[in-house]
């Protein structure tokens, strides 16, 4: 008697159950505005930005670091501004995390100077005896592939041509290679001799953490 | 084979396959815990904490878990059909592609191939590999259950249809990626809505492998081992109908306060406490199917994992509505107090049910009696015992650190800096790995005491 006799039919009323909390908590909000919200402030990731961004998800950064800061008051103390959608309309996939055995990233960019991030990366320890950070040394002697930088870019859709991803990549080796680079002592220390001219994941990553955080700054100004 | 030349080959294979990913999931676990206070222990790229973690978490959800549900699902399938698999051969080889993926899943995490979507880190080819494994698995479920000689279909194939359809559609929703090259794809979602399909992903995915497919194992197995019906069939169809449809509401709240449009937290909210209901009904049935026969606590050494199982999920399905409540979740949330409550489901409720299957199903399909019952015991004892230490100190730990971010002076400026909220734990750190030490002792005694039992001389066959 029933559906417990009849498998298929069965199956197919499991599915539209579960379909039905599906349906209207994720399907219907992929569609609705409040979910995508767009500011003109909020600009995509540079070319060595996205880099960055994609050594960031294969170290697992995410699951020590949340990218989002609860509208909770000693969190916009600690942190800064708590998150907006709009910020996010770039971020494929997200990165909001789901545990803080280290600090919030979100309002990270800016926050310190590029040389900072050179010698803490290189050994947490070393700048806080008592930080369980592993140590990333080894970002700053690996050469910075950039071979589908292109691609990933416009696989992002962030309108980029050929030569726009060029001269980001250009532009973001001549600015840390530079004589007159307020953070090259730091850089210097953490990178071999033969790396010193060239992009290293070391360089994307600390250029994606000082992206973190940036542009909503300008979005706040203009309210 | 057996009496109705049933296959259980394969159930054997996939029962040793769970034992050997449940033993290497734990010992990356293990190495894990003792970074958490001993960051030296970083010592390669492959070694590092970001990677090791995917690999904890996949190795145990995707290779243990998956592989006890396929074991233990080829079981009862025949059992309660009456009839051989259909298609063994596809069995078979549903089995080594099975480990062959875990094994390059494995590897594709520990040289960072990661999507970071959370329990979804594969990159897209073996991506397509899990669905491909996926159809196998299910080609055999279907096939059984049309094929079967049996009227009604068990309340346990109830489960293990749901769970069949529930993970096809989760699995490949959330995993719709853009590929830039072999090994690295883009998430076709941004921002608050790729939160949300994670979400509702990440949560439902524990729901249809740590919670409906161990269900089907317990009212599967609990009867069988005790010889006692289960104590409501009409609780077990209203439990099993109002689950399926709660489940799926109440993703987001894994974010709370994020954001992600206000209403959508809020309903995941309600039904996450509408689903303490059918939740519970499982527990009740599983409760009240031993009434009057209590006596088989001391009698049945079975009935204490069964037992002791169902009421860490019982806890578990309180604690998790509780701490999706909006101003709970503020103070919880991201603190180790989560770290703790997934353990318990998963060290408690699931490890417990999957070893007294094991260890009535087993010897069964050998022919044979268990190994020593009194292993099993200490088993019992030292699993148990680890995981309340375990989950305990972790919930403590979570109870200080978001104490320690909330606490101000009176002038209103924070308390503590964000590193003595990290370094006050590392006592914590360091008794969670002895715990997790003891519970590792009692799995190596599940896994001796399983491979000494299918060493033994099968029992001679009556006529």
């Amino acid at each position: 008697m029933g559906i417990t006799s009849k498998p298929v039919v069965f199956a197919v009323l499991s599915a539209a159950v579960i379909l039905i909390g599906t349906t209207v908590t994720v399907f219907i909000p992929l569609f609705m505005p409040s979910t995508q919200p767009i500011s003109s402030s909020i600009k995509p990731y540079t070319a060595v930005e996205q880099e960055g961004r994609d050594i960031y998800m294969r170290e697992g950064c995410n699951n020590c670091h949340t990218q989002t800061v609860r509208p909770l008051r000693t969190e916009v103390l600690r942190y800064g501004e708590y998150s907006k959608p709009e910020e996010f309309a770039y971020d494929r996939p997200f990165l909001w995390g789901s545990r803080r055995t280290g600090p919030d990233l979100n309002r990270v960019g800016g926050k310190y100077p590029d040389s900072w991030h050179y010698t803490h990366l290189m050994s947490p320890q070393g700048m806080f005896e008592k930080s369980n950070m592993p140590p990333y040394a080894w970002l700053a002697k690996s050469k910075l592939d950039t071979g589908y930088s292109y691609k990933k870019c416009s696989v992002l859709g962030y309108g980029y041509s050929k030569s726009d991803v060029e001269l980001q990549i250009g532009q973001y080796q001549a600015t840390v290679t530079d004589g007159a680079y307020p953070s090259k002592v730091s850089r210097d220390k953490v990178t071999p001799p033969e790396l010193r001219k060239e992009l290293t994941e070391m360089d994307a990553l600390i250029a994606y953490l000082q992206k973190l955080g940036r542009d909503v700054k300008q979005m706040e100004a203009k309210k | 084979m057996s009496e109705a030349g049933y296959n259980y080959k394969i159930v054997r294979g996939f029962a040793f396959s769970a034992l050997f990913w449940l033993v290497i999931g734990l010992v990356v676990g293990l190495w894990m815990a003792f970074e958490m206070f001993y960051p030296a222990l970083n010592l390669t790229p492959w070694l590092s904490f970001g990677r090791l973690r995917v690999v904890h978490t996949n190795g145990l959800g995707l290779g243990f878990a998956l592989a006890a549900i396929f074991s233990t699902s080829y079981y009862i399938l025949q059992r309660l059909n009456r009839v051989a698999l259909p298609f063994p051969r596809l069995a078979q080889a549903h089995l080594y592609l099975f480990n062959a993926a875990i094994a390059l899943a494995a590897l594709s995490l520990f040289a960072g191939m990661n999507t970071t979507k959370e329990y979804a880190e594969l990159e897209w080819p073996l991506d397509i590999g899990v669905v491909i494994l996926w159809v196998m698995f299910a080609i055999n479920v279907f096939g059984t259950l049309i094929k079967r000689q049996e009227k009604q279909m068990y309340i346990s194939l109830w489960y293990i249809i749901a769970m069949t359809v529930a993970i096809a559609i989760l699995y490949i929703v959330n995993n719709l990626e853009i590929p830039v090259n072999l090994f690295k794809s883009y998430s076709i979602y941004a921002g608050a809505n790729d939160a949300n399909v994670e979400w509702w992903y990440g949560h439902n995915i524990v729901g249809f492998i740590f919670t409906v497919p161990i269900l089907a194992m317990f009212y599967y197995f609990l009867p069988k081992a005790t010889g006692l019906p289960i104590y409501s069939h009409r609780l077990s169809i209203v439990s099993f109908w109002a689950l399926n449809f709660a489940y799926l509401w109440t993703g987001a709240h894994h974010l709370m306060l994020t954001p992600l449009p206000e209403w959508i937290q809020t309903v995941a909210m309600a039904f996450s406490i509408f689903l303490i209901a059918p939740s519970w009904g499982s527990v009740v049935n599983g409760y009240y199917t031993l009434q009057g026969n209590w006596d088989q606590m001391r009698s049945n050494y079975l009935v204490k994992f069964f037992i002791a199982g169902i009421t860490f999920y019982g806890l578990q399905t309180i604690q998790g509505p509780l701490q999706g409540l909006r101003t709970l979740n503020a103070f919880f949330h991201y603190t180790d107090w989560v770290v703790g409550h997934v353990h318990m489901g998963t060290m408690g409720w699931v490890t417990m049910v999957v070893a007294a299957s094991f260890y009535y199903m087993i010897p069964h399909i050998t022919n044979t009696e268990i190994y020593s019952i009194k292993l099993a015991n200490i088993q019992f004892w030292l699993t148990l015992f680890g995981q309340v230490i375990w989950t305990a100190t972790m919930w403590i730990a979570g109870i200080q650190q978001g104490a320690m971010w909330k606490a101000t002076n009176p002038d209103g400026s924070l308390m503590y800096n964000f590193l003595d909220t990290v370094s006050s734990l590392y006592p914590y750190y360091q008794l969670r790995f002895a715990a997790g030490l003891i519970f590792f002792i009692g799995i190596l005694i599940f896994v001796w005491n399983l491979i000494m039992t299918v060493r033994k001389q099968p029992r001679p066959v009556e006529a």
